[in-house]
């Protein structure tokens, strides 16, 4: 079997929930529901035709996906029942992995820094997630978002919603070991699992 | 007896982490009303609905199956409940798939083995709005009014994902209205056909498209100021979070004067119910509520 001109079907075997791309009527009930709308190059709907069309450099190197906000109103009025929102991050999953994403891609660099962030306690550190978040596009960049947030962590800090100390280790789990070795796991059975393209 | 909960509080409401002040009069509306909270040992983080780029979806769903075996290891016999809007949907959706999907199942529990546990599927995944509503009832919850919240006008914003997909039983995805009846019960009045109820804040991306995502907490904002609110009322720290602590950077963008407070309901209740300002977290508010401080300092 040939994958290689059939994105489709890749996508059928590599995407989270791919398989139900297939089912889209192209309503356009979707392309109406994202709240960050006007910034999808592609929305919801043009995306799976393209998936069918087999436009796999256009729909994996595209921007769009990355502007799905989980809001979840796809899902409660396609009429279809496709999961969108899974389908939207599986797409972006997928297109990470192969190392497809644009080096700019913001939504990108911050589910990176997320999961490297929750994966290394197994809790999120959000003093030490916000602040490599403020300097992932450079040090230049990173002061200049640190003082345009600066009324922002104040109040935060001064409400006790942001604990400074947190930079010296702060929340964890106790069994990160075990965590690791389950997450690791995970990885496994799943790449296992992948079509190689 | 007090109500027992298996409780999954979640990164953000943890001491000094950004929702602590939700968790803080959670638990003091909880003493009031008789339920109690048991955490679950040694919880791990859900992933959110933005651990994708670097989680694939095996290692996302054993992530949220952890928190649900080591309940069902610790706390036999009591619902999972959660308070944080992503918390919750995350681990009910990943009680939902493993126990609809063989496949994913033993998968999952192939990998948690690694950790010594396992994954039973004996477990109901419940949002704290519905404790209140089902097991606890309007009734009940206003029955503890010692200070009703007079004159004060509310605007309910429920947001995205403690509506959809799932949503709280009973209610629609376009105009819930449990908010609006809390909001009544604790004798405030409430703006039901406030029209951006269920409107996206922008979630996560309020960090990675801050200026996109301001644009959708402008129109939530302006849409509560100009129906008369004189504070927001939301069940999800996420919404809590981007409608009140960006509006100076809103203001200076878009020359608003907004300065309006965004609260947790569990703040409102406490406050009701006669309890200190320590108690219902008020010193919580970057924006202050000030209406609220009155009434608890009376
Ligand atoms: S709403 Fe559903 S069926 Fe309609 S275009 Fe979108 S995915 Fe396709
Ligand atoms: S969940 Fe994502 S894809 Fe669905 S409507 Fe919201 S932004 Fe669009």
């Amino acid at each position: 079997m040939k994958y290689r001109n059939n994105f489709l079907r890749e996508v059928e075997a590599n995407v989270e929930e791919g398989e139900w791309v297939k089912r889209c009527m192209q309503c356009g009930v979707c392309a109406g529901s994202c709240p960050l709308g006007p910034h999808w190059e592609h929305p919801p709907q043009e995306i799976f035709m393209m998936i069918r069309a087999g436009k796999r450099e256009e729909v994996l190197g595209s921007d769009s996906m990355w502007m799905c906000t989980s809001c979840y109103n796809c899902i409660a009025r396609c009429p279809r029942e496709l999961p969108i929102t899974h389908i939207m991050h599986g797409l972006a999953h997928y297109a990470t992995r192969l190392g497809l994403v644009s080096e700019n891609q913001q939504t990108n660099k911050f589910a990176q820094r997320f999961w490297n962030n929750l994966t290394k306690k197994g809790r999120v550190n959000e003093l030490k997630l916000g602040l490599s978040l403020y300097f992932m596009n450079g040090i230049p960049e990173g002061i200049k978002t640190s003082l345009k947030m600066q009324k922002v962590g104040l109040g935060m800090w001064k409400t006790k919603r942001m604990d400074p100390m947190e930079i010296l280790g702060g929340h964890g789990c106790k069994d990160t070991s075990g965590l690791q070795a389950m997450l690791k796991k995970a990885s496994e059975i799943e790449a296992a699992k992948k079509v190689k393209v | 007896m007090a109500k027992e909960y298996s409780y999954y509080p979640g990164c953000s409401s943890q001491k000094g982490a950004s929702s602590s002040n939700q968790l803080r009069s959670t638990q003091a509306i909880c003493d009031v009303l008789g339920i109690k909270l048991n955490e679950i040992p040694d919880w791990n983080c859900c992933s959110a609905s933005i651990g994708y780029a670097g989680g694939g979806e095996l290692p996302r769903l054993a992530l949220s199956a952890r928190n649900i075996a080591l309940s069902e290891k610790h706390h036999p016999n009591q619902d999972v409940v959660a308070t944080c809007a992503a918390c919750w949907l995350a681990t009910r959706e990943t009680n939902d798939r493993l126990t609809e999907n063989k496949e994913l199942f033993a998968e999952t529990n192939e990998a948690l083995k690694e950790a010594g546990l396992v994954f039973n599927g004996q477990k109901k995944v419940r949002h704290m709005v519905e404790v209140l509503i089902e097991d606890i009832g309007f009734e009940e919850m206003g029955s503890h009014v010692k200070k009703p919240l007079e004159g004060i006008k509310i605007a309910g914003y429920v947001g995205c994902q403690t509506n959809r997909p799932f949503g709280i039983n009973g209610e629609s995805f376009e105009n819930p209205m449990y908010l609006d009846k809390m909001v009544e019960t604790l004798g405030a009045d409430s703006i039901p056909d406030y029209d951006k109820k269920v409107a996206c804040c922008g979630g996560a991306l309020m960090f990675s498209e801050p200026e996109k995502s301001q644009a959708l907490v402008k129109e939530i904002l302006e849409s509560a100021h100009d129906s008369g609110a004189d504070m927001i009322v939301t069940p999800c720290p996420v919404c809590q979070m981007n409608t009140e602590v960006y509006q100076d950077a809103i203001n200076a963008k878009y020359g608003t004067k907004f300065n309006m407070p965004s609260v947790y309901y569990s703040t409102l209740m406490s406050v009701a119910y006669g309890q200190t300002a320590e108690q219902a977290a008020l010193s919580g508010q970057v924006i202050r509520a000030t209406k609220l401080e009155e009434i608890a300092d009376k």
